[in-house]
C-alpha cells in the first residue's frame, strides 16, 4: 500500500525483463559457473564427474599441443586482422562515393555475411581447390604456380584467412561505412581548399575520425577471432597434419569426440581469461590514438 | 463439502484414466530404436522392415529414432545420460566397446534365455565382436570387410594380369606403375595414408599398435615403419598413388569410378555405388598382404538400453532385425551391407548378385579379420596417430621419425 508509484514502477520493469533473465540465468549463467566446477572435475558424461583440482589446468598449459594451438589461432590473427581492417576501410570508402549501381555493389559485399558458415566453406574448398580453383587460375594467368592451400600445412591457415576476410569484409565494412558519413563534410571542403590530396584526406580527416569505429571493431574482430571455429571444421577439418587446430576446434574435440568435458572446460576457462586480457589491454591502450571528438 | 466431492470424483477420473492406459499399453507397446547406418539410400529398406515386423508383431508399435552417422554416437551419449536414451540402438563396433565399459546397456544372455531363444543364428566372428568381458551386451545386425576394387579396363590397358588372392604388396607396387604409366592424370591404386588404414597394414606385416597383453603402445617398431613405409613410398617415391594436391578434393570413389584409378581399397559398402557409378568392368579381390593377410572387419550390434521399460519387445525387435530371414533378405536384395548369420540360403543369395562376381571374397576375407584396435579413449588415440601419419604422408617428417613422435604422444596421453 505505500510502495506507491516507485514500487509498481519496479515491478513493471522487473516483468518486462523476467523472460529475459529467466533465459539468462537459465541458458547462460547457470552452464557458465557449471562450467568452471566442470573445469576441475574429470567427466565422461555418462559417469559422476570427479573432482581432480587443478589437474587439467596443470595438463593443458604443460602439453605441446596447447602451445602449437595457440600458435595456429595466433597465426590466425595476425594475419586476418590487418587484411580484414584494411579491406573493409577500403570497401567502405568506395561505397561511399556516388556511382550508378552502387546499391548492388552494398549488398554484393554484404551477401557473404548472410551466407552460413557451411556453404560458404564448401564454396571456398573450390574456390582454392589446386587444380580447378580460380584463385590458382587467377594466379597461374599471371605466371605464379599456385599452391596447393588447404592441402598444404604452410598455405591451409592463410587460406582460411582469406574466406573469413570474404565472410566478414561486408559487415565491418558496412559499420565503416556508417561512421565515415558521419564525419562533417566541411573538413573535406576545408582541405581540399588548403590543396590536400584524396590520400592527405583520408590519412589526415577520415582515419583519425573513425579512430572510435576502428576500435569497436578491432576489439569485436579479435574477440571473434579467438573463436575461429566452423570454417576450420569444414574446410581443413583441422588438417593437414594440425597445421589449423585452434582452440575452439580443441574444445570441441575434447569435449563431444574424445568426451573429457573436465579438460575441455577448462580450455574454455583459459579462453576466457586470454580474451578478457586482451580486450583488458586494448581498453588501456585506446587513450594513444583513438579520437572521441568527431 | 464441494472440495471432498470434487476430490471423490477426481480420484475416481484418475483411476479410470490409469485403467484404460494400461489396457491401451497392454495392446500395443511402443519402442523407440535409435539408429545410423540406412542413411539415406536405406532409409525405404528400413521402413520394409519396420512394416514387416509390425505385421508380425502386432502388439508392438517400433519408432524409428534415425541420426546420420557424424552426429550419432554424441546424440546417443546425451540421451544415456539425460534418461531420454531410445528401448534399443545400434553401435558400431568402437563404440559398442565405450558403452559396454561405461555400463548403460543390458546384458543380453539372461533376457535371451527367459525368452528360449538362443544366439546359434548369428555367425560367430560377429557375435564375439560384441561380447564384452564373457557377457553378451549385444547382437551384431551387419558386417562389413575391406576388398581390393581393380579396374579390369585398365588391367587390360597396361597389359597386367588381374589381381588374385594371393598377391602381396609387390605386386601392387609393380601392377601400380604400369598403370600409372598410361596417363598423366591416372594412378595405381587408393588407398589413403590414414589410422583406418594403418592399423590393417601394419598387420599384415606383423605388426601392432600395442604388445602383446595391451599394457602398452607399441606404435613405433620396425614392422609398423617398414609398413608405413610401404604407405607413403606408394604416395611420394612412386607416386601410384595420387597426393593430396593431386587428388584435388575429390573423392577416392568418385576417382575410381571416373576411371582414374586402377586399385581401390575400399569396403563391400561401395558396392551399391560403384553398380550405378562405374561404367567399366570391376571386380574384387582379398585384400593383398606382405608377411600375411589382414583384412578390415567392421560390424555393427544392436544394444537395449539398461533402463529400458520395454526390454521384452525390444529383444523380440533386435532378434529379428538382426536374424530373421525375411530382415535379411530384405538386407541382401537392397545390398545394405552383409548379414551377420550363417544361414546358407541367405549367404548364397548374397554371393549370386552381381556385380562384382567374386562376390566370394567378403566371406573369403573373415579367415585373416583384425578388429578396430578399440581403447576407451579411441577417437582420441586414433587423432593423434592420424596427425603424425599425415606428416609422413606430406613428407613433412620419415615414417619413423612420425611414429617416435606418435608413440611418445600416446605414453603421454592414452591409458591403456
Amino acid at each position: 500500500m505505500y510502495a506507491g508509484r516507485g514500487g509498481r514502477r519496479a515491478l513493471t520493469i522487473a516483468v518486462f525483463l523476467l523472460p529475459t533473465i529467466v533465459g539468462f540465468v537459465l541458458f547462460s549463467l547457470t552452464p557458465i559457473l557449471r562450467s568452471l566446477y566442470l573445469s576441475f572435475t574429470s567427466w565422461d558424461i555418462l559417469q559422476p564427474a570427479e573432482w581432480v583440482g587443478t589437474e587439467n589446468y596443470r595438463q593443458l598449459l604443460t602439453s605441446d599441443e596447447f602451445w602449437r594451438v595457440m600458435g595456429n589461432t595466433a597465426e590466425y590473427i595476425v594475419l586476418y586482422i590487418p587484411l580484414m581492417l584494411v579491406s573493409s576501410l577500403a570497401v567502405a570508402s568506395l561505397l561511399n562515393r556516388r556511382f550508378r549501381g552502387v546499391l548492388v555493389y552494398k549488398v554484393l559485399f554484404f551477401l557473404p555475411v548472410l551466407t552460413s558458415w557451411v556453404a560458404g566453406s564448401l564454396i571456398w574448398r573450390w574456390i582454392l581447390n589446386y587444380k580447378y580453383g580460380i584463385v590458382n587460375a587467377l594466379l597461374g594467368f599471371v605466371g605464379i604456380k599456385g599452391p596447393a592451400w588447404l592441402d598444404d600445412r604452410l598455405w591451409a591457415m592463410p587460406g582460411i584467412v582469406l574466406a573469413s576476410v570474404w565472410k566478414d569484409v561486408g559487415f565491418f565494412g558496412l559499420i565503416f561505412l556508417g561512421a565515415i558519413k558521419g564525419i562533417n563534410t566541411d573538413y573535406y571542403e576545408a582541405a581540399a581548399i588548403d590543396g590536400a590530396t584524396p590520400w592527405q584526406r583520408f590519412r589526415h580527416i577520415t582515419l583519425p575520425l573513425v579512430s572510435p569505429t576502428t576500435f569497436f571493431v578491432l576489439v569485436t574482430s579479435i574477440i571473434n577471432s579467438f573463436q575461429v571455429f566452423a570454417q576450420v571444421m569444414i574446410m581443413t577439418d583441422a588438417g593437414p597434419a594440425g597445421a589449423t587446430q585452434v582452440i575452439i576446434e580443441r574444445i570441441y574435440r575434447y569435449a563431444f569426440q574424445f568426451y573429457k568435458m573436465g579438460y575441455a572446460s577448462a580450455l574454455s576457462w583459459i579462453l576466457f581469461a586470454m580474451i578478457f586480457i586482451v580486450t583488458y589491454v586494448q581498453w588501456q591502450f585506446q587513450k594513444r590514438w583513438v579520437t572521441y571528438d568527431a | 463439502m464441494f472440495t471432498r466431492r470434487a476430490l471423490l470424483v477426481l480420484v475416481c477420473f484418475a483411476l479410470v484414466l490409469s485403467l484404460s492406459g494400461s489396457i491401451l499399453a497392454a495392446k500395443k507397446v511402443v519402442i523407440t530404436y535409435g539408429n545410423f547406418s540406412a542413411g539415406k539410400d536405406n532409409e525405404p529398406t528400413l521402413n520394409a522392415m519396420k512394416a514387416a515386423f509390425e505385421k508380425a508383431h502386432p502388439d508392438i508399435e517400433v519408432k524409428l529414432q534415425s541420426t546420420g552417422y557424424g552426429e550419432y554416437f554424441r546424440v546417443i551419449q546425451t540421451q544415456v545420460a539425460g534418461g531420454t536414451a531410445p528401448d534399443c540402438y545400434e553401435l558400431n563396433y568402437e563404440n559398442f566397446v565405450t558403452f559396454a565399459a561405461k555400463n548403460v546397456l543390458t546384458d543380453l544372455g539372461p533376457l535371451f534365455q527367459s525368452a528360449g531363444m538362443d544366439f546359434d543364428a548369428y555367425d560367430e566372428n560377429a557375435l564375439r565382436a560384441f561380447n564384452y568381458k564373457g557377457k553378451q551386451f549385444g547382437v551384431p545386425v551387419s558386417y562389413s570387410v575391406v576388398l581390393l576394387f581393380y579396374n579390369k579396363d585398365l588391367f587390360d590397358k597396361a597389359k597386367v594380369p588381374y589381381p588374385t588372392n594371393d598377391w602381396t604388396w609387390k605386386d601392387v607396387i609393380e601392377a601400380g606403375k604400369k598403370i600409372r604409366a598410361l596417363g598423366d592424370d591416372i594412378f595405381g591404386i587408393i588407398q589413403g595414408v590414414h589410422f583406418w588404414e594403418f592399423y590393417k597394414v601394419i598387420e599384415q606385416n606383423n605388426g601392432s599398435l600395442f604388445n602383446a597383453d595391451h599394457t602398452k603402445f607399441t606404435v613405433n617398431s620396425p614392422e609398423n615403419v617398414e609398413a608405413l613405409q610401404y604407405m607413403v613410398d606408394k604416395v611420394i617415391k612412386y607416386n601410384i598413388e595420387p597426393t593430396q594436391a593431386q587428388k584435388s578434393n575429390q573423392g577416392d570413389w568418385d576417382l575410381f569410378s571416373a576411371g582414374r584409378a586402377g586399385m581401390l581399397i575400399t569396403g563391400n559398402w561401395a558396392f551399391t555405388y560403384m553398380k550405378e557409378n562405374a561404367k567399366f568392368p570391376w571386380d574384387v579381390v582379398v585384400e593383398p598382404g606382405n608377411k600375411r593377410k589382414a583384412c578390415h572387419f567392421f560390424s555393427n550390434g544392436l544394444v537395449i538400453n539398461k533402463a529400458s521399460k520395454n526390454k521384452d519387445a525390444a529383444l523380440k525387435w533386435i532378434k529379428w532385425l538382426s536374424s530373421s530371414r525375411e530382415s535379411c533378405t530384405l538386407r541382401v536384395n537392397a545390398a545394405w551391407e552383409t548379414p551377420p548369420i550363417s544361414d546358407p540360403e541367405i549367404i548364397k543369395l548374397y554371393t549370386s548378385q552381381t556385380p562384382p562376381d567374386n562376390r566370394k571374397a567378403v566371406f573369403e576375407s573373415l579367415k585373416y579379420l583384425v578388429t578396430p584396435p578399440v581403447v576407451e579413449q579411441f577417437n582420441e588415440m586414433a587423432q593423434i596417430i592420424d596427425v603424425q601419419l599425415q606428416k609422413a604422408r606430406d613428407g613433412e617428417k620419415t615414417p619413423k621419425q612420425a611414429l617416435d613422435d606418435a608413440q611418445k604422444e600416446l605414453e603421454q596421453k592414452i591409458k591403456l
